[in-house]
């Protein structure tokens, strides 16, 4: 039986007893005991001994999960998400945190809209950061008035979808933004690279007969970036990254002291372009069929231009997702975000290189770190890191389990196993190709501001 | 072909064993057998029509022809092919414009469906689109073609005519000319090609030959003559007319320069190698109307045995 909260319903109250706590910012990784007094943590040993005691043995706790790159689609389109499906949607998934990008129906780019979702998110599953319109009308020309929307707690701008075509006004903006202590986050592709390309190219991109988008279109932007954010002192924050070249490119920028951070999402980290062919193995397992030999696997009928494969920037290379995963466990890679994408199915059930590209991630993201967890090619402490610590230091949070500190925090389950279907999901959508799939890792609970906004059967201790 | 007056009644062929596949998507999906039972049918067929007989084989069934993209050739040779089995054919209105007006192709093809139309003829410019299509309908489907990915039926007629004048293809040299990266003929066409042991020689300027080089079977050549030189058989691609700018080469002009074909060049290949070219032809572009006229050319030949092949096609679905 599964319940979600708000963030403004009444403080919680509890003893987590005897699960395993991991939290990177303490080097905390032990079997113990966590309690929360009236929505702050506390020391177990100082906590009333009449609280709910609820049974951790087995259990995995650690920092609230902070999601850089959502699509809450509100305001605009209130049936493929709104904020308050997407924030249980979070919930869900481990996450106290969610930053809504501004690409909506209108876009966030003035004062007015970003209070709008300030306001709808009040009493949400979790708490919801903005990140802006870096331009008017999303246009690529005239800068948003960042001045009257820091009070608003934005995070960032962007014109994610696209990048900030013009260098000049990407110039200009980071210029602006660089003592304000914002980024400007960037969708790192060079438009007219990317023209017509629905897959990533490559060796399937070929077979299947599919436009391919190459990773120069990838490079070329980041390298600009990096460029003008050394140039101008300014921060640029580049989302999700899906080529090991522009992450190279990242590594370089970082040991030479520009601010350049970065994120990648679940996705890009353990699907693959041959996911399109109709593969589902995930980037670290042993290359069979399509993966193997693109060219002589038959296609299967059922799988084959699955449009639910469709996403911006497309499914990397095998090797660029090996790539990638090695940049978190290393920290070149900040954080792991969503970049959540619900669309509705009649945009969907078309032709591959019709459909909308994207696909939802809030409730599935921390199950398929796990699985790379499981897997051995990140440790559990690098993934705590890339998905909640460090993403919430990037946009000015705390996220520790030390006691004084309000509680922001999840609990695991990591040996059970769940089947992502849609009755599963808490999003108002369902294009993820991994619909149908088991995947380990259940939340048992999710605390955002000292609150349960998420509870699937914990059970009471004596 | 001769051999087939040996082989038995058609009837019997197209109820053999059961035929395992509901569509014909691509020809990755035929095992090596199924090549065989294809092209040994297509002769049938060829045989029948040529001593004018007619079949029933698909009497009281509907053959509806979608074709989403524009193409002549193709579509009177399954119209011609379905009618020569007793089928009922029709033509479904779908447009390629059609997800712009925000018809979904598979809402036009469910509709259409219920009219009783058992299997559909699907030609469509995104490449994948009879896969959806397979996955949506109870309608058996034929992909006649998808955007720059699969075009099955073509690969069988060129199979034929190809075995038609050179016997088997087992160790056969076969060159590919013109802008492979956006040919769905060429694709099926290797797959079909290397699974009779040909190997394929993919040639063209750079951009058009690229991402092929790891495919089994498959070599590459920017230069006419070194991919023309000892080829056992030779086909040529139409060029798309608007795909010069930045798409390859500099201008047509220099395309049919340094990779058209015309008899001397065609003199490199093996001695009396044939032509073949899927049409239609941009005569003076990727090849000469001499050439395209020469004793080399089975051209002709190719259309004819696609009604061959169309009709042994719709039999095994069918059956």
């Amino acid at each position: 039986m599964s319940a979600f909260g708000r963030v403004t319903d009444a403080p919680a109250s509890f003893v987590l007893v005897g699960a395993r706590i991991v939290d990177p910012s303490l080097g905390t990784d032990a079997v113990g005991d966590l309690a929360v007094v009236a929505g702050r943590l506390v020391d177990p040993a100082a906590a009333p001994t009449d609280l709910p005691r609820l049974v951790g043995a087995g259990l995995l706790a650690m920092p609230a999960l902070c999601d850089l790159h959502a699509h809450l689609r509100e305001p605009g389109d209130g049936r493929t998400e709104t904020i308050e499906s997407g924030s249980r949607a979070a919930a869900h998934g481990g996450y106290a945190t969610v930053c809504a990008m501004p690409n909506t129906d209108p876009p966030l780019d003035e004062r007015a809209r970003v209070a709008l979702v300030v306001d709808l998110a009040r009493d949400a599953a979790c708490r919801v950061r903005v990140v802006a319109a870096a331009t008017r009308g999303r246009e690529g020309e005239r800068m948003t008035e960042v001045g009257e929307l820091i009070p608003l707690h934005i995070v960032g701008i962007s014109d994610d979808g696209a990048a900030v075509a013009s260098a000049r006004v990407a110039r200009g903006i980071l210029a602006y933004l660089a003592p304000l202590d914002l980024p400007l986050i960037e969708h790192a592709e060079e438009p007219s690279l990317a023209v017509g390309a629905v897959m990533r190219s490559g060796r399937t991109a070929t077979r299947l007969g599919l436009s391919g988008w190459p990773g120069s279109a990838e490079l070329s932007m980041v390298e600009r970036d990096i460029g003008l954010a050394k140039e101008t002192g300014g921060w640029v924050h580049l989302t999700h990254l899906s080529t090991a070249a522009a992450l190279e490119a990242v590594r370089r920028a970082r040991a030479r002291g520009t601010r350049v951070t970065c994120d990648v999402t679940p996705h890009h980290l353990a699907l693959t372009d041959a996911w399109v062919a109709g593969d589902r193995g995930f980037a670290w397992e042993e290359p069979t069929g399509a993966v193997a030999d693109p060219f002589r696997t038959p296609l299967d009928p059922e799988l084959a231009y699955d449009s639910a494969c469709r996403v911006n920037p497309p499914l990397p290379t095998r090797e660029d997702a090996l790539a990638l995963l090695e940049g978190v466990a290393d920290g070149t890679i900040d954080a792991i975000a969503t970049d959540h994408a619900p669309h509705p199915r009649e945009r969907k059930a078309v032709e591959f290189a019709a459909a909308a590209p994207g696909m939802i991630g809030l409730e599935t993201a921390l199950s398929v770190g796990l699985a790379a967890v499981e897997a051995g090619r990140l440790t559990l402490p690098d993934l705590v890191v890339a998905m909640a610590t460090r993403p919430a230091a990037l946009i000015g949070e705390e996220r520790s389990l030390s006691p004084g500190a309000l509680a922001d925090l999840a609990v695991v389950d990591p040996q059970a196993r769940w089947r992502v279907e849609p009755d599963a999901l808490a999003s108002s959508s369902t294009n993820t190709p991994l619909l149908g799939m088991e995947l380990p890792g259940v939340v048992r609970l999710t605390v955002a501001s000292g609150r349960i906004t998420y509870r699937d059967g914990l059970d009471s201790a004596r | 072909m001769i051999e087939s007056l040996g082989t038995p009644p058609v009837a019997d062929h197209a109820k053999a064993p059961t035929w395992r596949h509901r569509h014909l998507l691509d020809v990755d999906q035929l095992d090596h057998a199924e090549i065989e039972r294809c092209l040994g049918l297509a002769i049938e067929m060829r045989s029948l029509r040529d001593r004018g007989e007619r079949l029933d084989l698909l009497r009281s069934q509907i053959v509806g022809l979608a074709f989403a993209e524009a193409s002549t050739r193709t579509r009177v040779s399954f119209e011609v092919a379905a009618a020569a089995l007793g089928a009922q054919v029709v033509d479904l209105p779908i447009e390629a414009s059609s997800v712009t007006k925000g018809e979904s192709l598979i809402d036009t093809l469910r509709t259409l469906e219920r009219t009783g139309v058992g299997t559909i003829v699907l030609r469509h410019a995104a490449s994948g689109a009879p896969y959806l299509a397979a996955r949506s309908v109870g309608a058996r489907v034929v992909n006649a073609g998808d955007g720059t990915h699969a075009h099955p039926t073509q690969a069988l007629l060129d199979a034929l005519t190809l075995r038609d004048a050179l016997g088997t293809l087992e160790g056969k040299r076969v060159a590919i000319v013109g802008d492979i990266g956006h040919s769905r003929v060429a694709r099926s066409n290797i797959h079909l090609l290397t699974a009779l042991g040909a190997t394929v020689r993919l040639v063209g300027p750079p951009a058009w030959v690229r991402g092929f080089e790891d495919w089994p079977g498959v070599s590459i050549s920017h230069e006419l003559e070194e991919g023309l030189r000892d080829a056992d058989a030779v086909m040529a691609l139409r060029v798309q007319l608007e795909r010069d700018a930045g798409g390859g080469v500099p201008t047509l002009r220099e395309y049919t320069a340094r990779w058209g074909l015309d008899e001397e060049r065609m003199a490199l290949a093996a001695r009396d190698a044939p032509l073949l070219h899927p049409g239609p032809t941009n005569e003076g572009v990727e090849i000469t109307p001499e050439l395209a006229a020469s004793p080399r050319s089975l051209i002709g030949r190719q259309v004819s045995n696609g009604v061959a092949v169309r009709m042994a096609v719709l039999a095994l679905l069918a059956s």
